[in-house]
């Protein structure tokens, strides 16, 4: 059993390097007819960016993305800073219909974005040649080899029940050398992702024919990231369904969350593209989903007929009601540990990682300020964008729309949510992102604090204060603070995943939707001792 | 200001420092010669197994002592000088009290085994206990085999941690079926089983006689008595229950026994003397419940207590409802009210029980023969509602009401299959009752007595 997981990290290690060196390989170099094709495909005008792109990338040379990369961006700069001088020029003749002209001259485009843009056609090599065979090399090798190392824990781990032995023990999970090692990994990898796409071209290539199978179009980085996503939270599902497989609702909770990843995140919006629909994820909701009211999303609904009138409703619907009607019924956990994606990859590829959340009284005072700000940063952003839209300003307050929605896309969106959201799981838990960030899993924590029917219940006088319940909550909740004072757990943060309910040895936690009244318990003795005691001290 | 000084930081002890903070100024200064700050002596398997590191067994964060203005002073006393209200401490310093709490809890039990002294023979309760099995026991190639003496609690605790290493390990039970002096056969079988499935060398009614060294006073084997096999091994667990750490005070007048003799306020003999925890012995045993209670919960519930004395609130230890709980290897068990084992149970006791076919599931539910009144419960492999059990043990409700709303009592994980069902078809069956189960009902749930 052993060899057969050891071998099965060898395979995954094997098909996850050709993945990471895939960034390196093949070569990207263009005929002057391509070039020409590309440009009047594009539509782009200025003949001082189709100068300097042949002089550099019209070759025989085989470049690497990275020589690729930087001639087309040194290509975009020289001739936007030509054009740029030409209408300071004409400004100052005051050569209006000239200066006016040369507007047309100009790429907007982010150097990396176009450099994606044309390295995705001018891309040679093996992953380009053959992406079936590659994605059997990658991707094969790697869930392959993942499930070979996962799987015999069904007979290694022995008897279903909690299987904590040797998690700060082991380098991975300790924040040892190689948890060290992943977070590096995964911080450059959504840089590349977000920031330098043209560099991981290679990677779509690999994807082409299933994206095309489903959309009808070549893959993205967005779609290699949506797939691998995928992916990832199915192969570590599994090992979830391994480890929890003595408790039921973590089995139904982890099922939920792949379900909706996989078809509601990643089908839909793909089917829905293909149909010429807006791709659309229906569980994402707004002020997670925060460009849902930026300009272009609701031009693009409204260019969308019904379809698209549909989905602006049932955004706004998802949000003020169907979210709150559903974190008063069943607590935020309905979303944030049963749908959402972002927690769905916490509760499958973070699990190893739960027990890093920090517990202390300063890290709590410290998430609330972060969270709420960012929840009134989110809001900030969209009156300003809203009413920008509506009145056809192009600021509001002072503030300029174009603004604040490059700035929170960037802060937020890229670097808090994805660079440090998911890249610092190993170091500083699964749910940096959920409990520090997310603007929706602040509001919703306002509902399930100040109204919902949902508790994580104290069983009385139980508690031995071990401290499981507070090392494996995710949320950084010092769940034993509560437990061993026999009062209930009500906090805005807990995403009911359950599992400070699963790991006590004592049976006193239970995440349990009630009647609000008797919700908070307040006690100062607790259940056992001298009931005239209890009650003088626990009444007063 | 008036100086409390309570001598041990465990829940006892802390629990009645926190109490006397919350009703009062005094100054409070807590001792310990074990750990500065306050840790769950029950979570120590935790850490040598890797589900947690040592400071997530502390309950409170550091600045938490200073903050609530309680001492911690770390050392050991070696004598206590009541007429002086004096303490003197290993190195000789004193400190002066004008009340004193002892709540310096157990020690594991030595039966004057030949060899119980050598190196790597330990008892598990002390955190200084967690450094010995890191140096004698840190993997399976230092520590070829364990053997354990004492089947009680720790010392399946002691043998699901040897586990967690892959140490082989062998465990000499005195009794002839484990802990059978407190559970029903029903149940004390079922963990036999699992016992030996979690691959444990399980000896029933066997003994120690002899723990042998090697040349540098190593233990090397043991012996067991009667056969005279030899087992060798790294390291010998003693767990053979413990009994209270008091031999500091013999000399001083403070009156003992096997722990302090206390009255029902916790008073020892001398005057502003009290004494709770682990150490206290009941002058008069209360109900069922026997003079010393080494049980977690007993330790906080006395600590409650004395608190209230010590801040002009006098007020009598009257512990509620017998409750406790545990986890065999993988099986949690929970108990409420009193039941008794088969050899320990009076004439008037009987047993409702029920065992589910495959899973480590069961229940006995103890019952008077007479009037049917429900006395108590053991749960095993199935949560259950402390509040509703205590509740129906004062209400003093019957067997057949405790069956027809079991339903409400359940406290497992939602999603979890229920056997309330299964349980009263078998109880109407026996019985030749015709007991309809009631649906979980939130109202009664919470309804307060």
């Amino acid at each position: 059993m052993k060899a057969i997981k050891y071998s099965g990290l060898g395979i995954f290690l094997m098909g996850f390097g050709i993945f990471t060196f895939a960034i390196f390989s093949g070569y990207f170099n263009f005929t002057e007819q391509e070039l020409d094709n590309y440009i009047s495909e594009k539509g782009y005008k200025s003949e001082r960016l189709k100068e300097e792109l042949v002089k550099s990338i019209v070759t025989d040379k085989k470049l690497s993305i990275f020589e690729f990369s930087s001639c087309v961006r040194a290509a975009l700069e020289t001739s936007n800073k030509y054009h740029d001088a030409l209408i300071s020029k004409y400004d100052s003749e005051k050569n209006w219909a000239k200066k006016g002209e040369e507007f047309q001259y100009k790429i907007s485009s982010k150097p990396h974005t176009l450099s994606f843009e044309i390295a995705k056609k001018a891309g040679k090599g093996f992953f380009k040649d053959q992406p079936t065979l590659a994605w059997w090399l990658t991707f094969g090798l790697g869930i392959f080899g993942a499930l070979l190392f996962i799987l015999p824990n069904v007979i290694l781990l022995g008897k279903p029940g909690i299987k904590n032995d040797g998690i700060y023990h082991e380098s991975a999970t300790n924040r040892g050398f190689i948890a060290w090692l992943v977070l590096m990994y995964l911080v450059v990898f959504y840089l590349l992702l977000y920031f330098m796409p043209d560099y991981v071209v290679n990677w779509t290539f690999i994807f082409d024919p299933i994206s095309n199978f489903l959309n009808g179009g070549d893959a993205s980085q967005w779609f290699v990231y949506g797939f691998l996503y995928c992916t990832i939270m199915l192969v570590m599902g599994a090992r979830m369904y391994i480890k929890y497989r003595h408790n039921k609702y973590q089995i139904v909770r982890t099922t939920s969350v792949l379900f909706f990843q996989i078809v509601f995140a990643f089908l839909i919006p793909e089917i829905m593209t293909s149909l010429h629909m807006p791709g659309y994820d229906f569980k994402s909701a707004f002020p997670l989903d925060y460009d849902f009211f930026f300009e272009w999303n609701i031009k693009s609904l409204q260019n969308s007929g019904a379809i698209g009138v549909f989905i602006l409703v049932w955004g706004i619907i998802l949000t003020l009601i169907i979210v709150p009607v559903m974190v008063y019924f069943f607590g935020k956990r309905w979303y944030c540990s049963w749908v959402c994606g972002c927690g769905g990859l916490a509760e499958t590829l973070g699990d190893p990682y739960r027990q890093h959340s920090d517990k202390s009284l300063n890290s709590w005072k410290l998430e609330r300020w972060i969270i709420h700000s960012v929840l009134l940063f989110s809001i900030l952003m969209t009156v300003v964008t809203l009413y920008c839209y509506f009145s056809g300003t192009s600021s509001f307050l002072g503030i300029k729309s174009q603004w604040i929605k490059d700035t929170y896309s960037f802060l937020i969106g890229a670097w808090f949510a994805g660079v440090i959201g998911t890249g610092f799981y190993p170091i500083f838990g699964n749910r940096v992102w959920c409990r520090f960030g997310c603007p929706l899993a602040a509001y919703l924590g306002f509902v399930q604090r100040f109204k919902s029917r949902f508790r994580i219940t104290t069983n009385g006088g139980q508690c031995i204060s071990c401290g499981n319940c507070s090392t494996y909550c995710e949320q950084g909740i010092d769940v034993r603070a509560y437990a061993q004072k026999g009062e209930n757990i009500v906090r805005s943060s807990c995403v009911g995943c359950g599992i400070c309910s699963a790991v006590c040895p004592r049976g006193v936690l239970k995440l349990e939707n009630g009647p609000e009244n008797g919700r908070i318990n307040p006690t100062e003795i607790l259940l056992g001792n001298d009931v005239d005691l209890m009650q003088l001290l626990n009444n007063k | 200001m008036e100086h409390i000084v309570i001598i041990g930081n465990g829940i006892a002890g802390v629990t009645a420092a926190r109490h006397i903070r919350k009703k009062s100024d005094k100054k409070i200064t807590i001792i310990s010669g074990e750990s500065k700050y306050f840790f769950s002596r029950t979570a120590l398997m935790y850490v040598y197994m890797g589900h947690l590191k040592f400071e997530h067994t502390q309950p409170y964060e550091n600045w938490f002592w200073k903050k609530n203005n309680i001492e911690l002073k770390e050392g050991f006393v070696t004598k206590i000088e009541t007429d002086k209200n004096q303490l003197i401490f290993s190195d000789n310093s004193t400190l002066l009290y004008d009340k004193l709490i002892i709540a310096t809890g157990s020690k594991p039990n030595k039966f004057g085994w030949k060899g119980q002294d050598l190196q790597g023979v330990m008892g598990l309760y002390h955190k200084q206990d967690l450094d010995s099995l890191e140096k004698y026991a840190p993997n399976n190639e230092v520590c070829k085999r364990a053997v354990i003496v004492g089947g009680g609690l720790i010392g399946i605790e002691l043998a699901e941690m040897f586990r967690s290493r892959k140490i082989p390990v062998t465990f000499l039970v005195r009794e002839t079926s484990f802990w059978n002096g407190v559970l029903p056969a029903q149940e004390s079988e079922m963990i036999n089983k699992h016992i030996l499935e979690h691959h444990i060398d399980l000896r029933l009614n066997t003994n120690l006689k002899e723990i042998i060294a090697d040349k540098n006073g190593h233990v090397k084997s043991v012996i067991i008595e009667g056969t005279n096999e030899e087992i060798p091994c790294n390291i010998v667990g003693l767990t053979a229950g413990v009994s209270p750490n008091i031999d500091f005070l013999k000399g001083s007048a403070i009156e003992i026994n096997k722990g302090v003799l206390v009255n029902r306020f916790l008073e020892t003999n001398i005057k502003n003397v009290f004494a709770i925890g682990d150490c206290a012995e009941q002058k008069n045993p209360i109900g069922n419940r026997r003079p010393i209670e080494a049980v977690w919960y007993t330790g906080r519930m006395m600590g409650e207590t004395v608190a209230q004395t010590i801040c002009t609130n006098k007020t009598e230890y009257k512990p509620g409802n017998w409750f406790n709980s545990a986890k065999f290897l993988d099986i949690e068990y929970q108990t409420y009210g009193w039941v008794f084992s088969e050899q320990n149970k009076s004439e008037n006791e009987v047993y409702f029980q029920w065992q589910h076919a495959s899973e480590n599931k069961c229940i006995t539910i103890s019952y008077d023969k007479n009037s049917h009144e429900f006395l108590g419960i053991n749960t095993f492999g199935i949560r259950m509602r402390h509040e509703i059990f205590d509740k129906w043990l004062s209400e003093k409700k019957s067997v057949e009401h405790v069956l027809e709303f079991l339903a409400d009592a359940n406290f497992d994980p939602e999603f979890y299959k229920v056997h309330e069902a299964e349980i009263v078809a078998k109880f109407n069956r026996e019985m030749g009752t015709n007991i309809q189960i009631k649906k979980k009902s939130w109202k009664r749930i919470f309804s307060k007595v």
